[in-house]
């Protein structure tokens, strides 16, 4: 893993825009390994480690509330992290690592105080508790005797977390991952295989009398090639993983196979030629092309930016922001999902929420601030990247559901225009709206039929009405791999995306080519 | 002096961080690692966001972590904790002389040769104390008076992301078995305001502004602040699509450092020595107009990417990249270096565990004479980018395809705001077809771009 690229603490301070968007990219690097955490009842991790009582941590919440405040609530998280990688067919890093600490937060009607601490003595957690507590002013409140742990989904079961296992049973995967790349063609001639997981223990209690705690595994395998020939290379890049134990990668999903698709992706294109320009039909295949919804809807969203009438989602709840055939939900409940949780960083169950049902807005994505300020239910989406961050509203896994046409004739019905299939990431304005996702992988459709592969585009549109020109919904929904990193304030948590194959009447495309009518002109 | 507090059982015995760093190299040494390194760094923020007059948030923290690599023989591997027990400590050192025996052997592992390390002398005016003297309500004020200049600018500004004011501080400490051993504190405060403003159809437009500055006496005012936000935001309401074009398009000085950006990409050695660049194997030879100088320099007094060391101990130093649009160098660490079979140029850059990466010192494109008016005055029919979005840039092939919005130039005027267009090329052009760089050189990061000006993109729309 490399370093910091820049020094994090001007990144500290610079504005954070909601500059919101997913990244086909890894996971936060490294941690070590601690062996007796899965013989602790998890219901005790930090109570016996770090010697914390029920009465201790009502003492600190009534340390959060000394000043007023109508919620505080106390985060625990202990990160254990694994990575290693294969480059120029040697390991030449393996890294490991644990990171422990607490936030504090207090919320007095809109405001938020927010402090934390990395050192869990009781003392330091008070100071944080009293430095959080400044942001309101009254008398003091109580909180709410007794911890009450709601009942919980065990969506990712796990006897052994993968950061407890063996390290060269991980060695052995990026090994064959390498091997693999590298058998495919002869003219791939740079590979780079990694792997990383990492366990989260947390500990949320809340002056509500919300207590949950939840241990959630991550694991995720990259693979990305460089494929040569005389004057010409291009690049492949596959990967995926999710809440799983490292036998998911001996059985379900394979380095072989991701080391297979990142090979022939930069094989391919080898060839491709330019892409088009300008306004065209576009066709999505199915999985992470579902980046589209978490980029065009996902994040308009949220519910903090609706509540802050910053969103372009502002007040269309019940209006048409879709075709008929486009039913969106966000999904945290999916077994083994990389954006899953059994409850959210705020000690929420997470559900099943449709977002958009049959084209017409149905809801928001809510963490518990906006709920109470909204005045709508919590719908289980309060994330945030590590106790040293304030929780918001994030998606889970974000996708459409299955329509009924086949693919086959989604693609005949196109004239001229591109299918696209895998992408790169994206990115959106939530004020104005408009977003974009760059294809890594698309073709040409000429007369109905997938031609030529197409260099990288990046394709641009409108949040609000892009989803109004989706004309053909596939029947083949799938879900992605287990890559998506989305960021959002600076904070980054892992999410899904699906889609079927879907057909959108008109998208701009990004290409260096002039479309001319009846073709493309290269 | 660093002091911190170091539990060793029911004993708390006070240390200085130097000598915990020098201390973990000597223990993992004597585990038998053959060469060591030890990073420890502290951090402290300090942020307040004020929405629509009212405090939104107030932060304030901080926090402390460290991290070993260890070597042995040409093994190499890393750990790191932000455990700082005895106990937590020994455990990281172990596991990574533990994980140091799973790795492969790489001829060109290693940590710098003893001539190669030290320190550049002096101060070099990172750190200033007074980016944590405004007293609470002071710095809650700074972040109201950005934001109400904003909403008082434009009755068009009714709503805001709001203003906030930052305050951060690092300490960083390194030591090494070669005897290496350093640290240094850097400090930065930030003003900064996000108006949105709406035309009557209920359209809206957000955009931001910010300064930012290693102490307090340089940073500019809040008033300053949220009025050229507001100016950012006002003029992209009422923007336009555009019809498909090859025109000439400049890009302000944000976006310009993006592209920059990109060259950076192409020339550090990890993407050099692996062929994952479109500038690998082009030293000494053009790859960009004649005008196009650019410099690497880590040694700039008070400079946002000015280190008295690298992440491996190694001075920083100023390195000429490109002049006139040859290639004269490519930024590089230890390990990259010996690949190439070149030196260091000091650019190590690390997070606390895993191998050192490349980062950039004060990374910059010299500027030229004319004004940036003057480069639009000079364009009939062309586009100012003022953003981008998204991430398009392939740097193994050089494709370029980024969305952006900004505003369209006719007759050597900005005439009306256009979005939801794309920019698109390739990288191998584009550095060639720079036909004009602005006087207009402002550092708001590590690096930067002053305007410029290319030639021969395609710009898609409708």
């Amino acid at each position: 893993m490399a370093g910091d690229q820049c020094p994090p603490d001007q990144s500290r301070v610079l504005p954070q825009l909601s500059w919101c968007g997913i990244i086909e990219g890894s996971q936060r690097s490294p941690s070590k390994t601690v062996r007796h955490l899965t013989n602790v009842d998890k219901n005790q991790f930090f109570l016996q480690r770090y010697g914390l009582t029920e009465r201790s941590l009502e003492q600190f919440l009534a340390a959060a509330l000394s000043a007023g405040g109508d919620y505080a609530d106390l985060y625990f998280e202990y990160l254990s992290s694994t990575a290693l990688a294969v480059d120029e067919s040697m390991v030449k890093s393996a890294s490991q690592g644990t990171s422990a600490g607490c936030g504090v937060r207090v919320i007095s009607g809109e405001r938020t105080g927010y402090a934390y601490t990395d050192d869990l003595s009781p003392e330091r957690i008070l100071h944080a508790a009293r430095t959080a507590a400044l942001i309101a002013s009254g008398p003091a409140k109580t909180p709410v005797v007794g911890f009450q742990q709601k009942a919980a989904r065990s969506l990712y079961p796990i006897a052994l977390p993968s950061v407890d296992a063996e390290i060269s049973a991980k060695v052995e995967l990026v090994m064959r991952a390498d091997a693999a790349a590298r058998s495919y063609d002869p003219r791939i001639k740079e590979v780079r295989a990694s792997y990383s997981d990492e366990l989260r223990n947390i500990l949320v209690v809340g002056s509500d009398g919300t207590l949950a705690e939840d241990s959630q595994p991550l694991a995720r395998m990259n693979v990305s090639c460089i494929a040569k020939t005389d004057g010409n290379s291009a690049r492949g890049s596959s990967g995926g993983g999710g809440r799983v134990a490292l036998d998911f990668f001996f059985g379900e999903k394979t380095p072989e196979y991701f080391a297979k698709e990142s090979a022939r992706q930069a094989i391919l294109q080898l060839d491709a030629r330019e892409a088009p320009a300008g306004e065209m039909e576009v066709v999505l295949g199915p999985g992470w092309p579902g980046v589209l919804l978490h980029e065009a809807i996902g994040h308009g969203l949220e519910a903090d930016f609706n509540r802050k009438q910053t969103s372009a989602f502002a007040g269309l709840i019940g209006k048409r922001v879709a075709s008929d055939k486009c039913t969106i939900v966000d999904n945290g409940t999916m077994p083994w999902r990389r954006g899953s949780l059994n409850v959210d960083d705020e000690g929420q169950p997470t559900q099943n929420t449709m977002l958009i049902e049959k084209g017409i807005l149905k809801g928001y994505l809510s963490d518990k601030l906006s709920a109470r300020l909204m005045g709508m239910s919590d719908t289980g989406n309060g994330r945030r990247e590590s106790y040293e961050h304030i929780p918001m509203p994030r998606m889970t896994n974000t996708y459409m559901l299955a329509g009924e046409d086949d693919p086959q004739d989604i693609i005949h019905s196109v004239k001229n225009g591109i299918y696209a299939v895998n992408f790169g990431g994206g990115q959106v304005d939530i004020t104005n709206g408009k977003f974009v996702f760059s294809a890594s992988e698309a073709y040409l459709i000429e007369d109905g039929q997938i031609t030529a592969p197409i260099k990288g585009a990046t394709l641009i549109g409108n949040g609000p009405d892009v989803l109004t020109r989706v004309s053909m919904v596939g029947n083949d929904l799938r879900l992605d791999e287990g890559v998506g990193t989305c960021g959002k304030d600076g904070q980054a948590v892992p999410v899904g995306v699906g889609i079927p194959t879907v057909k959108v009447d008109r998208l701009t495309v990004g290409g260096t080519a002039r479309k001319e009518s009846g073709g493309f002109m290269q | 002096m660093s002091t911190t507090q170091l539990e060793t059982g029911n004993q708390k015995l006070a240390t200085d961080l130097k000598e915990l760093a020098q201390e973990i190299v000597r223990q993992a040494i004597a585990g038998g690692a053959t060469a060591a390194e030890c990073v420890i760094r502290e951090g402290d923020e300090f942020s307040t966001l004020v929405r629509l007059g009212q405090v939104e948030t107030l932060k304030e923290s901080g926090s402390k972590s460290i991290g070993v690599r260890v070597f042995n023989g040409k093994r190499a591997a890393s750990t790191y904790s932000s455990d700082f027990s005895r106990a937590g400590l020994d455990r990281m050192v172990k596991s990574a002389l533990e994980l140091s025996k799973i790795t492969s052997e790489d001829p060109f592992a290693g940590i710098p040769e003893p001539g190669q390390l030290g320190s550049i002398s002096g101060d070099l005016d990172l750190y200033s104390a007074d980016v944590y003297s405004l007293p609470g309500e002071e710095r809650i004020s700074y972040a109201r008076r950005a934001e109400k200049a904003a909403l008082d600018a434009d009755p068009r500004i009714k709503n805001s992301e709001g203003g906030s004011f930052d305050a951060a501080t690092g300490h960083k400490i390194m030591a090494n078995s070669h005897g290496f051993v350093g640290e240094y504190r850097r400090s930065y405060c930030s003003i900064a305001a996000i108006p949105i403003a709406q035309t009557e159809d209920g359209a809206m437009q957000r955009d931001y502004w910010f300064s930012v500055s290693r102490n307090l006496r340089q940073l500019e005012s809040p008033e300053h602040v949220g009025k050229v936000a507001a100016q950012r935001t006002l003029r992209r309401l009422g923007a336009r699509k555009l019809k498909t074009a090859r025109v000439p398009v400049i890009f302000d000085p944000l976006v310009a450092t993006s592209i920059l950006g990109h060259i950076f990409e192409g020339v550090e050695g990890d993407s050099v020595y692996r062929g994952a660049s479109f500038l690998a194997g082009k030293l000494g030879q053009k790859i960009a107009a004649d005008q196009l100088t650019v410099i690497d320099d880590g040694t700039v007094k008070g400079g946002f990417g000015t280190s008295p060391f690298d992440g491996e101990g190694v001075p920083t130093r100023r390195t000429l990249v490109i002049e006139n649009g040859v290639l004269k160098s490519y930024l590089l660490n230890t390990y990259t270096a010996k690949k190439l079979g070149l030196q260091t140029t000091g650019n190590a850059s690390r997070g606390l565990a895993g191998t050192p990466g490349i980062g950039p010192g004060n990374y910059f494109l010299q500027p030229g004479t004319k004004t940036p008016q003057q480069i639009i005055g000079e364009i009939k029919e062309g586009l100012y980018v003022t953003e981008f979005l998204g991430h398009g840039a392939n740097l193994v092939t050089g494709d370029y395809s980024r969305g952006a919005s900004g505003l369209w130039i006719s007759g050597g005027e900005l005439a009306y705001p256009v979005e939801e267009i794309t920019v698109a090329g390739n990288l191998k052009e584009m550095f060639f077809n720079i036909s004009e760089i602005a006087n207009d050189l402002e550092f708001r990061g590590a690096m930067a771009s002053p305007t410029i000006r290319i030639d021969g993109l395609l710009v898609g729309g409708e």
